[in-house]
């Protein structure tokens, strides 16, 4: 694989970010409580498919929510092609473009894959309840058009003959797929994928890799992915960043990590064998 | 599914000569053949109770929230109109005079009456309860928008389900001592001599109304989002659902059909007891809606019916005596219910016109064609 310098513009910057759960804010700051993300930094330039990799537990997840608000900051700035995002809603930080998926699958399980990817497509659906309410031709133009939006988006991954399938009756694998359309379909420019390879077997990461190649090429995209399992980073990840207790502990090419040795230590054990998981 | 010619609210013509042919059969073929009592008991609340459920069906069924609120909406909606149309009533009035026909001998064999009125009505008083009306749904729509955009923003589904139960009993205490400001409301010995203008027509009206609003706005981007936000409010989030935003609209929307019903209601029976708006009878629509199924329209309408018709039929079909064991019937019956039907009495199924709409697959030549390009498997 290669490894270019990092060119274009910032897409995502990161800097001193901080998570705490649990403490007492005094006047001297926070006490206590458990520090889940402690001066984290991050850059991500355009175009690249970057990886944040670590243990359980080392705070990948924490930094990924508090990029999409889902959970609040303690500190520190996140930025979005130079916008602050700290203190935006969920929503709006989503339509500014950031896309994503969860590590426990979180699709709408009872509505249909159809339907779970239109309603990601509900922002640029061009209409409100007005037009909703009286349904006229110009509302009839837009649905046809989100429809078929989300039904390309689902050919790509290979569901187009499941759109009427209630998407909890979905095989786990196709549901990580819905998942993936559903974060397309929100139209990101960076997209967040959390652990898009737990519980697939090893055919099935694979075809996963092909999949995110291809939308990372086809959709323009740049990714951000988190992952425990060193081989699916390894073998698709341009730029890595390994956490460990809520802070970073290396950061450069699959090679360069891979033989550091505080993340030989940290995550690949200590005898230096296969590559795995700690826990 | 680009539909051509005549379209009215996304129906077309077929649809609306339908609607007119049921409301031809109803006013003058099965009306005309029942009681006083039964036509209101078992045709025109209903359909006012319907329209309410409907209503909470967007909030609790539809969009998750559970809410206890409607039933004081309700009452909001039927004071606001009564107090209209107690103070406008005997100045208002336009009437028509239409034509009268004299039915041949074998029509009334099917229409139980020797001559038939057509367009003949006071413009007036439909004018007044138009406006009443109106004037009720909006008013419970604005008290919901504050009520719901304060409480919304801080408390989940089932804490605002306490605090919409609150909103209900405190509509209740301020209508018993209603009369301190707006007299002709009486307070607690409840008002009267409001007109009765409402007629078979206008719950229809309202029934239909109703029911093709909700059905266009769920089968649509609006009622996705709507849906999401019930499903998994954190998912929804992160596609981009303003999920505050949409809960508001489902719970002023919803109330606004409250208040709507509360005008027609006011207006039927001709009398208002701030008993009746009390916190236990809430639970009534909401009864309803469980009945027929959360988030199924079809549903919600039918149970409606089945509701009214069987708890005021109880009261002939049970012999002489025991009308008091309905009460014991009701309760068992939604036990059993529950028991052995929790989705409802419709699931998942809508019938006619209230299905969502098909999209055909696309096939994979149709894929690539337009550009999907390779397809990925796992």
């Amino acid at each position: 694989m290669t490894t270019c310098p990092p060119t274009g513009p910032v897409v995502l910057q990161i800097n001193r970010l901080c998570k705490n759960f649990g403490g007492q804010v005094t006047s001297q700051g926070i006490e206590g409580g458990l520090w889940a993300v402690r001066d984290f930094d991050l850059t991500v330039h355009e175009g690249e498919l970057a990886g944040l990799i670590g243990p359980n537990g080392a705070g990948k997840t924490t930094v990924f929510n508090m990029i999409s608000a889902l959970i609040s900051t303690t500190s520190g700035q996140i930025a979005f092609y130079g916008k602050n995002l700290v203190g935006l809603p969920p929503h709006a930080i989503t339509q500014l473009g950031i896309g994503r998926t969860f590590q426990n699958i979180r699709i709408f399980p009872r509505l249909t894959v159809l339907d779970n990817v239109c309603i990601a497509l509900h922002p640029h659906a061009g209409y409100g309840v007005g037009a909703a309410v009286w349904q006229g031709s110009g509302f009839d133009r837009k649905e046809s058009a989100l429809i078929e939006t989300a039904q390309e988006l689902l050919g790509i991954f290979n569901l187009q003959d499941k759109q009427d399938e209630i998407a909890s009756n979905l095989p786990y694998g196709e549901q990580r797929r819905v998942e993936m359309a559903r974060a397309l379909a929100a139209r990101p420019k960076l997209l967040l994928l959390d652990e898009p390879a737990a519980g697939m077997n090893p055919a099935e990461v694979r075809t996963l890799m092909e999949s995110i190649h291809f939308i990372h090429d086809q959709f323009k995209l740049t990714i951000l992915l988190i992952e425990h399992q060193m081989r699916v980073v390894m073998g698709i990840c341009e730029q890595i960043t390994v956490m460990d207790f809520g802070q970073v502990i290396a950061r450069g090419n699959a090679d360069q990590v891979a033989s550091n040795p505080r993340v030989i230590e940290a995550y690949l054990g200590k005898q230096g064998g296969k590559p795995g998981r700690r826990d | 599914m680009q539909k051509t010619g005549f379209r009215f609210l996304g129906q077309s013509w077929r649809f609306w000569a339908v609607v007119v042919l049921i409301f031809l059969v109803a006013q003058w073929v099965i009306m005309p053949r029942m009681t006083e009592f039964r036509k209101t008991a078992w045709v025109m609340f209903p359909c006012i109770m319907a329209g309410l459920c409907l209503g909470l069906n967007l909030i609790f069924g539809f969009n998750g929230q559970f809410s206890l609120g409607q039933w004081g909406f309700y009452a909001i909606g039927a004071y606001t109109s009564a107090v209209i149309t107690y103070r406008l009533g005997s100045r208002i009035s336009l009437p028509i005079h239409g034509m009268t026909f004299q039915l041949p001998g074998f029509l009334q064999a099917i229409i139980p009456m020797s001559e038939v009125s057509l367009f003949h009505f006071d413009l007036g008083k439909a004018a007044l309860l138009l406006g009443a009306t109106l004037a009720g749904g909006l008013l419970a729509a604005l008290i919901s928008y504050a009520f719901g955009y304060v409480v919304l923003l801080r408390l989940g589904s089932d804490y605002f389900g306490i605090a919409t139960l609150g909103f209900t009993i405190i509509v209740q205490n301020l209508l018993n001592n209603s009369d301190k400001v707006i007299p002709e409301t009486k307070g607690a010995r409840g008002m009267i001599g409001i007109p009765m203008l409402t007629s078979f027509f206008w719950v229809f009206i309202f029934l239909v109304f109703a029911t093709v609003v909700m059905r266009n706005l769920i089968h649509s981007s609006v009622g996705r989002a709507i849906v999401s936000v019930r499903e998994d409010e954190v998912a929804a989030q992160a596609m981009g659902i303003d999920v505050l935003k949409y809960k508001v609209l489902s719970f002023v929307l919803g109330s606004m059909l409250a208040g709507i019903a509360g005008a027609l209601y006011a207006h039927l029976y001709a009398f208002l007891s701030p008993a009746y708006f009390g916190s236990e009878k809430s639970f009534d629509p909401l009864i309803i809606i469980v009945l027929g199924g959360l988030g199924n329209m079809t549903g919600t309408i039918i149970a409606t019916f089945v509701w009214a018709v069987s708890l005021e039929g109880m009261r002939i079909w049970l012999p002489m005596g025991f009308e008091a064991w309905r009460l014991v019937i009701y309760p068992i019956a939604l036990v059993l219910l529950m028991l052995f039907r929790p989705q409802g009495i419709m699931g998942r199924v809508e019938l006619g016109f209230l299905k969502a709409p098909k999209w055909a697959r696309k096939t994979r030549d149709a894929v690539s064609a337009t550009g999907g390009g390779k397809e990925v498997t796992a």
